[in-house]
């Protein structure tokens, strides 16, 4: 399925089609707001906030339930080809990346409630770095989804090692904390986890970049570079 | 691959030269493969089958110009006996086509009586079982040998006319759209007798079904008014074509 291309004959397969790409396009939305209210919530140190994040994501399970049902239905009883194929079975998967996001989102605020219980460590720096560049990942990902983007979906892929790198670096430093005292130990890892779920969030960014370009080219590009998740 | 049947250059006409319906078709056969000719109507997919055997200059107003080698032999040689062609490459209808007054013993032998004069009724026995057995329709006849042909269920008379087909031992296998008149299980049954045939015959299958194509074929050739436009690997085919015509005809984007 592509937008350049004519439409299918059969229009309710078409309208299908359609359907299943506006709601990933949806569920990627709220799944991005999911991240970026997390990281907001972590560093406002505002629980409430927190917990609002934590029951939406009801909302990003039942749109996953439901792109998987499209999807099913359509490969059911359309017996898609070709590019419609590829696009469905990018779908399939790429829901199960953004509802992982939703996740990370969750335990992200998860880990603000139980430091907002403790006094700060230090003031966040690169945790809202880090989590600004795998939310531009998630964005772009799904930009490259919506465009057939190939180039923009490459870029997405050389971005996830800078999210390492920030990783890397969040846990030189913490680790120094902890060695200095041990007491800072149980804040340090929380903080830690909230580096790594980060992390893990531009690694799902990244799978979503790669299917988009097997979905345009139909060239699986994964497990390609040794360095990337 | 190897090529048990090689077109070059193949063109065909209807009408005196009027309705050009095979334009330069260039296209190699592998051996002991299936090989699926997909494409809408009127696109020339049986004409190319037909000229494959040399049937399509039976219609009257027809022309043939390039060449159609079997083993490396071009089938329209001067002088060569079309029927000598058509033992060696067989064909298989749209509509089953048992000889309406013929038992079933008698309609697989029929292309025996023609092609080779003397065989004893032991060899004739013989013969009719191996190509029933082939065809997988022995079991379901085997005690009503002598029954008319047109007495079995239109599943049976298309795989009685397969039997009637493989009788003579072709070496090639032509069928056009041989399940269009059939139910989904007889299909499925020509279907699974494809792939067992595929170990001792080269064959052609046109389709209006794209997944069948995509089931029983290891090579699909697409065609588009009378242009071979794109020929490969029936997996690539079907999950990443390289043409953009083909990519909308199997994704029903057509007209």
């Amino acid at each position: 399925m592509n937008s350049t291309q004519p439409q299918h004959t059969n229009r309710q397969y078409e309208e299908e089609l359609r359907g299943l790409r506006a709601g990933l396009i949806k569920m990627g939305g709220l799944v991005e707001s999911q991240i970026a209210e997390a990281i907001g919530a972590l560093v406002d140190r505002d629980s409430a906030h927190a917990r609002a994040v934590i029951a939406r994501d009801a909302e990003v399970n039942r749109m996953d339930i439901e792109t998987d049902q499209r999807c099913l239905n359509l490969l059911a009883l359309h017996q898609p080809a070709a590019s419609d194929l590829r696009f469905i079975t990018t779908g399939l998967k790429t829901t199960t990346d953004l509802e992982r996001i939703g996740d990370n989102a969750v335990n992200i605020c998860e880990r603000a409630l139980e430091l907002n219980e403790e006094a700060q460590l230090k003031p966040y720096i690169d945790i809202p770095r880090m989590a600004s560049i795998a939310q531009s990942m998630v964005k772009d990902s799904l930009d490259a989804f919506m465009r057939n983007d190939t180039a923009l979906a490459e870029q997405v892929i050389a971005r996830d090692d800078e999210v390492d790198q920030l990783n890397y670096q969040i846990y030189r430093e913490l680790l120094s904390f902890m060695a200095e005292d041990p007491h800072t130990i149980t804040v340090a890892t929380r903080v830690l986890f909230v580096s790594k779920y980060l992390e893990r969030i531009a690694d799902h960014a990244t799978n979503i970049a790669e299917m988009v370009v097997f979905m345009v080219d139909g060239k699986n590009i994964k497990h390609m570079d040794p360095t990337h998740g | 691959m190897a090529e048990k049947l090689v077109c070059r250059s193949l063109n065909a006409w209807f009408n005196h030269g009027q309705t050009h319906a095979l334009k330069d078709v260039n296209l190699g056969v592998g051996a002991k493969l299936v090989t699926a000719i997909i494409g809408p109507s009127g696109c020339g997919k049986s004409t190319l089958v037909r000229c494959l055997n040399r049937m399509h200059e039976e219609v009257p107003g027809t022309t043939i110009t390039g060449e159609v080698l079997l083993d490396n032999e071009n089938i329209y040689a001067p002088g060569l006996d079309p029927v000598r062609v058509r033992r060696r490459i067989g064909m298989v209808f749209q509509k089953p086509t048992p000889f309406p007054t013929m038992s079933i013993v008698e309609n697989v032998a029929a292309g025996l009586r023609l092609n080779s004069a003397n065989l004893s009724r032991a060899e004739r026995d013989e013969v009719v079982e191996r190509s029933l057995q082939q065809a997988a329709l022995w079991e379901e006849v085997k005690d009503r040998l002598n029954a008319p042909g047109i007495s079995l269920s239109g599943g049976q008379q298309q795989r009685l006319c397969v039997a009637r087909a493989l009788a003579v031992e072709p070496e090639v296998l032509l069928m056009d759209e041989p399940c269009s008149a059939l139910d989904p299980i007889s299909t499925a049954r020509i279907e699974e007798l494809l792939l067992e045939l595929k170990e001792s015959y080269t064959i052609v299958i046109v389709t209006h079904n794209m997944q069948q194509a995509a089931r029983t074929s290891d090579f699909t050739a697409f065609m588009y008014n009378g242009n071979l436009v794109e020929f490969g690997d029936t997996k690539q085919v079907f999950t990443n074509p390289s043409r953009p015509e083909t990519e909308d005809y199997i994704t029903g984007r057509f007209g």
